[in-house]
């Protein structure tokens, strides 16, 4: 009696709130309409639209076969695209596993500092690392005046595989980070105690063990390349990919469904096909070479292996990728802040292009959250039994599927409902990043151990009470990581805004159109990009600061 | 030459000491068990001999060499796993033929050595077989085959029943006991099993805290432990705190609670704090006499452990004294509820200073 | 009223059963062990009973009411699984006080109740530590104050001290059957030490492959055991094949390896027929004399192997028919002095001697624990 008295009216709202919806979840039916309706979000929103609208204007296909010269410049744009994604997957995968390595296993003292920057093209947006390629890698304020050129590598193919091998190779370096810190370290130390030297025991025994992180990691890297779209229009010159040709063809409604539908399917099934065929890539590992590999083993060859990685790392990734602070400050200092500020000129259109991302950013995140969430417990606890996995493929589609095939999709099937602009927008955000919200959810999902929730329901807990003060809260670092994900990746993607929106141009594009278009000054296009990883920063510092407040 | 010696070995991480100046020899084609509950560093002990480990301090010898400074991978020892960890994607044949691949071994010549080795563990049909579909003790074995395979003559074992049913790990330690002997090897053997250490070892080593506390054969140390946490550790016994008041009849009497115990040791002065103890098993239990007899009791619980059965007696001073007596003696004569009168046999009761951290403590197995 | 039934309860896992057609009745304050090796369903068991899992068939009742489509959390049963489950995120108090804030209790109460259950489980130093930070002892001592904070008459234990050391299991199992005695909980304590089952059990269920082969007292078990499997899982034997040759009203005559005749007092079988004679280890009584009276069942070998097991020692003795046994003897009837290659003298009182029929899979499939 005396206790009830004793809480503040605004908790026992709360309370009885979170008590009436504990009472619901004790009902199969009411778990069921939840899982339910978020299954029918995922495939009636999610799934089926982009599949469905380029199937509706298929016949438009016939256009493109009238024009031959298109149809090849098609063809090839998309085999291109293939070919520079598996280049670069690969260059990446060897050139990132060795800094991966060293960040967990190095006793150096530069693991910190390397860790934090191997981060980084990873949250700067894409349309960023392009503008900062080029004035790394083309232009007179870069690379080129050192080695006395006019422009050491112009826009075309080979900047589209440095540009692609940057902005990949991060993707590798967390994924191995993550698989190194919790692979078990006893099978290399019991290699050892069998007499084997280190590098034989990483070959034989570690490699092998991590083949399917390796696999995972490598397909990410792939589809970043493959659905990669403003960065690579500025860097591409005359050279063609998939999402640079439909960048430019966007007129032409016969090349887009043509190209956009082969995108999609083909994606699908190059993924499937490395999926299946890649486990079954054996290493050698029954032969040994004690003399030859000790050498490889030695202080002096670690060394030098680690300077060459850490060289590459430096030369080809980060100063490339953190080219644009050098304008960037000039542009702190010579006006265009001001005239940023202010609002003048190219301006307006800038900070209504920020407002535009922004929102379509946070609906997105919110969507995602609500929508994504039942269907994380689905696959996490295997809840449709030998499905689950099935499911897990399907939601992994969105990302597989070049992001401007997606728009272009999508354009079709909702603008043909007579959707506004804007919601499409939003829908096509929404759809590109439900993956990534929902594979981080259900992984942490699936590393509580069911016995938990088992005991707490023997204990007396609803299933909601359950998820609410047991699951959530082992999660939530998760949780936000995945949202945060969401939310940077709305903010930085080009390939499904330009395709989606003839009028809305969300942040990136307007700074793509800037550049390539070039009627804005150096300043000012670094000063725009500027603004858009800063705030990208910011939302990791707030997760940062979020994460350390809880615990 | 001894196998193995340690001379003042420690082991730091920050401001824990795992290991605190540890010295130790092992001798050629011993077996020697390492026991102590959990956290009291047998398992940083055997891993800086195996060199998984680095110590802080001290000197380690292998066959009379330093080997501080030699890597795992050059040291000759094999080493077994708590966790067993055999290679999930290499079948029996593959992991117990590792050894000699890496020293460059092709894979033919490698064969009929690996085919004894499993013969020799019964696993011989098992060859083909993923670790994951063996059966725990067929796993265990698997990963002591693959250790022997490379040549070693030396095994350091951690823990390596621990995962197994009490019934499998009864069986498959007479037989890692007759591997070890058949092949004279110099064996270390990690465990906190007290009772798997007794029944394998030539010696064992007690460790608590970090530190060695004693050694001995295993029927040193159970029937005359030098030390009271060894004589809780290695079984069970009963202590009663006491004080020296002189000798009767040759046996050292102790004043407990105003009640007397003797002892044949003789190593105290009058008025020493003392504790005595003696082993269940050696306490004598018998129907009350009438005579002046300070323990009597009544039984308070009885449990039956297998051949023989636990008593506790709650004596007329308010204290439990465990008893065990062979099945076949008590079931036939006792019952809860009885009057007993107990007697302790003065050559099974022992005495020890008492210790300045206080008895709970210095016994404590936490 | 007995507090739980089972009634021919199945549960299958693709084509294996996991627990088959099982029958099981408890009573009110009971404490049952169920002994068993790794995979013989006793963790299926308790998830069962908890009703984590559902049966595929049977029933289940608790206290007479029929349980099976009860979800887990209106069961009134504590489940404490094989590694506590313990929530890291929340201290020890919020653990403990979980289960009365599920039920709905106010947030005084449940701490109440849960100061209560700790200052029992003497952990009332340590409300504000987290799971991670216990010893192992101590971690034990909490998942069982959380189990009873829930208030469930009926607590299911899976391998509650498996994970503590050897000489700590030892020490914790009579406090632990002392403290949920006191308090008068209903308990099915699951384990595979047969030593542990014996010592802390009012009465003993043997599981093997998902069937109860035995439910007695502890006493009982051992001492009467209805099959070869339950003779050797409980206690131990030492196992010996057989023929028998001759039958009179009082026994038998069993003929061994090498002509061996041994008198057993069991008149169920037949002459001809195939036996397995089985005689626990400290029944095997040993000499280091030859009698001068005229014995039965008295037999001479060599000693193999001594092993010291603390309080007690083992031999092993090669009989000269080419038969090993084991004799077993407490370190205090000081027999210890006897070495590997003495010849010695084993004998086998008929009385103690447990007569089977030889088994259709054979005596080492049916002797395997692995």
């Amino acid at each position: 009696m005396e206790s009830h008295q004793s809480i503040p009216k605004r908790q026992n709202t709360l309370y009885s709130l979170l008590n009436s919806l504990d009472r619901l979840s004790s009902s199969p039916w009411t778990r069921n309409i939840v899982f339910a309706s978020a299954l029918l979000f995922f495939f009636v929103l999610i799934l089926i639209p982009p599949m469905m609208g380029v199937l509706q204007k298929i016949n438009s296909i016939t256009q493109i076969y009238a024009v031959p010269e298109l149809l090849n410049r098609a063809n090839s744009a998309i085999i291109w695209s293939f070919i520079t994604a598996f280049i670069v997957s690969v260059l990446d995968l060897v050139a990132a596993l060795p800094l991966a390595w060293f960040i967990v296993r190095s006793k150096s003292r530069l693991i910190n500092i390397i860790d934090t920057l191997a981060d980084i093209p990873f949250i700067i947006p894409t349309a960023a690392l392009g503008y900062s390629a080029i004035l790394f890698w083309s232009q007179k304020g870069g690379v080129s005046s050192l080695l006395g050129v006019e422009s050491l590598v112009s826009p075309g193919l080979l900047l589209v595989l440095l540009l692609h091998f940057a902005f990949s190779y991060p993707v590798i370096v967390r994924v191995m980070v993550g698989e190194l810190l919790c692979y078990k370290e006893v099978y290399e130390i019991a290699a050892k105690t069998l007499g084997a030297q280190p590098f034989t025991s990483v070959r034989t025994v570690t490699l092998p063990l991590l083949k399917p992180a390796l696999i995972s990691s490598f397909l990410l890297a792939f589809a970043r390349s493959l659905s990669e779209t403003g960065a690579t229009v500025m860097v591409a010159g005359t050279f063609e990919n998939g999402p640079v040709f439909i960048f430019y063809n966007s007129d032409n409604e016969g090349a887009l469904v043509y190209v956009s539908s082969i995108l999609i399917l083909s994606s699908i099934i190059v993924f499937l096909i490395i999926r299946l065929v890649a486990p079954h890539f054996k290493l050698p590992i029954r032969k040994a070479w004690p003399n030859l590999e000790g050498k490889l083993s030695s202080r002096v060859a670690v060394r030098g292996r680690d300077f060459v990685t850490i060289a590459v790392f430096f030369v080809f990734v980060i100063i490339p990728s953190l080219f644009v602070s050098m304008p960037l400050f000039g542009a702190l200092f010579d006006g265009t802040l001001f005239e940023a500020i202010s609002g003048s000129g190219p301006w307006s259109s800038f900070w209504s292009s920020m407002l535009l991302s922004y929102v379509i950013g946070f609906i997105s995140t919110i969507t995602n959250i609500v929508a994504g969430l039942p269907v994380a417990v689905i696959i996490g606890r295997k809840k449709i039994g030998r499905l689950s996995p099935v499911l897990d493929s399907l939601v992994n589609i969105p990302i597989i599927v070049p992001s401007i095939a997606l728009g272009v999709s999508l354009k079709i099937f909702w603008g043909g409902l007579g959707m506004p602009e804007f919601w499409v927008l939003v829908l096509s955000h929404t759809t590109i990043t439900y993956t990534y919200f929902v594979s981080s959810m259900s992984a942490a999902i699936l590393s509580v151990p069911p016995e938990m929730e088992e005991v707490a329901s023997t204990l007396g807990a609803r299933p909601f009470t359950i998820f609410r003060r047991i699951t959530l809260p082992l999660t939530k670092y998760s949780l936000f990581s995945g949202a945060v994900l969401v939310f940077t990746r709305c903010i930085g993607e080009t390939g499904a805004a330009k395709a989606v929106a003839s009028s809305l141009k969300t942040v990136p594009i307007l700074l793509v159109d800037w550049i390539v278009k070039g009627y804005v000054s150096t300043s000012e296009s670094a000063l725009g990009i500027g603004f858009l990883i800063i705030s990208s920063f910011m939302v990791l510092l707030l997760l940062r600061v979020i994460i350390r407040c809880k615990r | 030459m001894p196998s193995v010696k340690l001379e003042n070995v420690s082991k730091r991480y920050g401001k824990i000491i795992a290991v605190e100046n540890a010295n130790l020899t092992v001798e050629d084609k011993e077996y020697v068990c390492i026991i102590g509950p959990s956290g009291c560093g047998k398992t940083t002990l055997i891993k800086c001999i195996s060199g998984i480990i680095r110590p802080t301090e001290g000197t380690i010898y292998i066959d009379g060499k330093v080997v501080n400074d030699i890597p795992i991978n050059e040291r000759g020892i094999g080493y077994v796993f708590q966790d067993v960890a055999l290679f999930p994607h290499m079948d029996v044949f593959e992991n117990v033929s590792y050894g000699l691949v890496v020293k460059g071994w092709k894979l033919s010549k490698a064969r009929p050595l690996v085919e004894e080795m499993l013969n020799m563990m019964a696993l011989r049909e098992r060859i083909r077989d993923r670790p994951n579909v063996l059966s725990g003790g067929a796993q265990q074995k698997t990963a002591i085959a693959r250790a022997l395979a490379s040549g070693s003559k030396m095994l350091l074992l951690d823990e390596p029943l621990g995962s197994l049913d009490v019934k499998v790990r009864t069986l498959l330690r007479y037989e890692l006991r007759k591997i070890v002997k058949d092949l004279e090897l110099t064996a270390i053997h990690v465990t906190h099993d007290q009772e798997e250490a007794m029944a394998v070892a030539d010696r064992i080593v007690v460790m608590k805290a970090g530190r060695i506390v004693e050694v001995g054969t295993p029927l040193q140390l159970y029937l005359h432990p030098k030390n009271l946490f060894t004589a809780n550790f290695v079984g069970e016994a009963n202590f009663f705190e006491g004080r020296i008041a002189g000798e009767i009849k040759r046996k050292t009497r102790v004043v407990v609670d105003e009640c007397d115990i003797y002892s044949s040791d003789k190593k105290f002065f009058n008025e020493t704090h003392v504790v005595a103890v003696i082993r269940p098993e050696f306490v004598v239990m018998r129907k009350p006499t009438g005579r002046k007899n300070c323990w009597k009791g009544r039984i308070e619980t009885e449990a039956f452990v297998g051949n023989m059965v636990r008593y506790e007696v709650r004596t007329e001073n308010d204290k439990i004294i465990a008893v065990k007596l062979p099945f076949a003696f008590s079931t036939q004569n006792w019952r809860v509820g009885d009057r007993v009168e107990l007697a302790f046999p003065p050559d099974s009761m022992l005495l020890y200073e008492y210790p300045q951290i206080g008895l709970e403590k210095e016994i404590s197995i936490e | 009223m007995p507090s739980l039934r089972l009634v021919n309860v199945t549960k299958r896992f693709g084509n294996i059963s996991a627990i088959n057609k099982l029958n099981l009745e408890l009573k009110d304050g009971e404490y049952l062990c169920v002994l068993g090796p790794t995979g013989s369903g006793k963790t299926t068991l308790l998830k069962l009973i908890a009703g984590i899992m559902k049966p595929d068939e049977g029933e289940i009742y608790i206290d007479d009411k029929l349980v099976n489509d009860l979800p887990p959390q209106e069961r009134n049963v504590a489940y404490v699984p094989q590694n506590y489950a313990l929530f890291p995120h929340l201290t020890v108090i919020e653990n403990v006080a979980f289960s009365p804030l599920s039920k709905g209790l106010s947030k005084d109460e449940a701490y109440k109740i849960s100061m209560m259950m700790l200052e029992m489980m003497r952990l009332a130093g340590r409300t504000d530590s987290f799971p991670n930070e216990l010893s192992g002892g101590m971690q034990q001592r909490l998942a069982l104050a959380r189990g009873l904070a829930s208030d469930a008459s009926l607590l299911l234990l899976d391998e509650p001290l498996g994970a503590l050391d050897a000489r700590l299991r030892v020490e914790l199992r009579y406090k632990l059957r002392a403290l949920v005695k006191e308090r008068g909980f209903t308990v099915i304590h699951v384990t595979h030490d047969q030593e542990e089952a014996m010592v802390v059990g009012d009465r003993i269920a043997v599981l093997r492959h998902g069937q109860i082969q035995q439910v007695n007292i502890p006493y009982a078990v051992y001492n009467d055991p209805k099959s070869i499997f339950v003779a050797n899982f409980v206690g131990g034997a030492n196992f010996l094949e057989g023929y028998i040759t001759e039958r009179d009203p009082q026994g038998a005559w069993v003929q061994l390896r090498n002509r061996y005749l041994v008198r057993i007092n069991e008149t169920r079988f037949s002459p001809g027929e195939r036996v397995v004679l089985a005689i626990r280890e400290e029944q095997t009584e040993i000499f280091e004399h030859d009698s001068d009276k005229q014995e039965v069942n008295l037999f001479p070998g060599t000693v193999q192997l001594t092993s010291f097991l603390g309080s007690s020692i083992v031999f092993e003795v090669l009989l000269e028919n080419g038969d090993v046994v084991n004799s077993k003897i407490l370190v205090s009837q000081k027999k210890e002095k006897l070495k590997t290659g003495e010849r010695v003298y084993v004998r086998f009182s008929p009385r103690n001697i447990k007569t089977f029929g030889y088994p259709q899979v054979g005596l080492f499939r049916e002797l395997e624990v692995i």
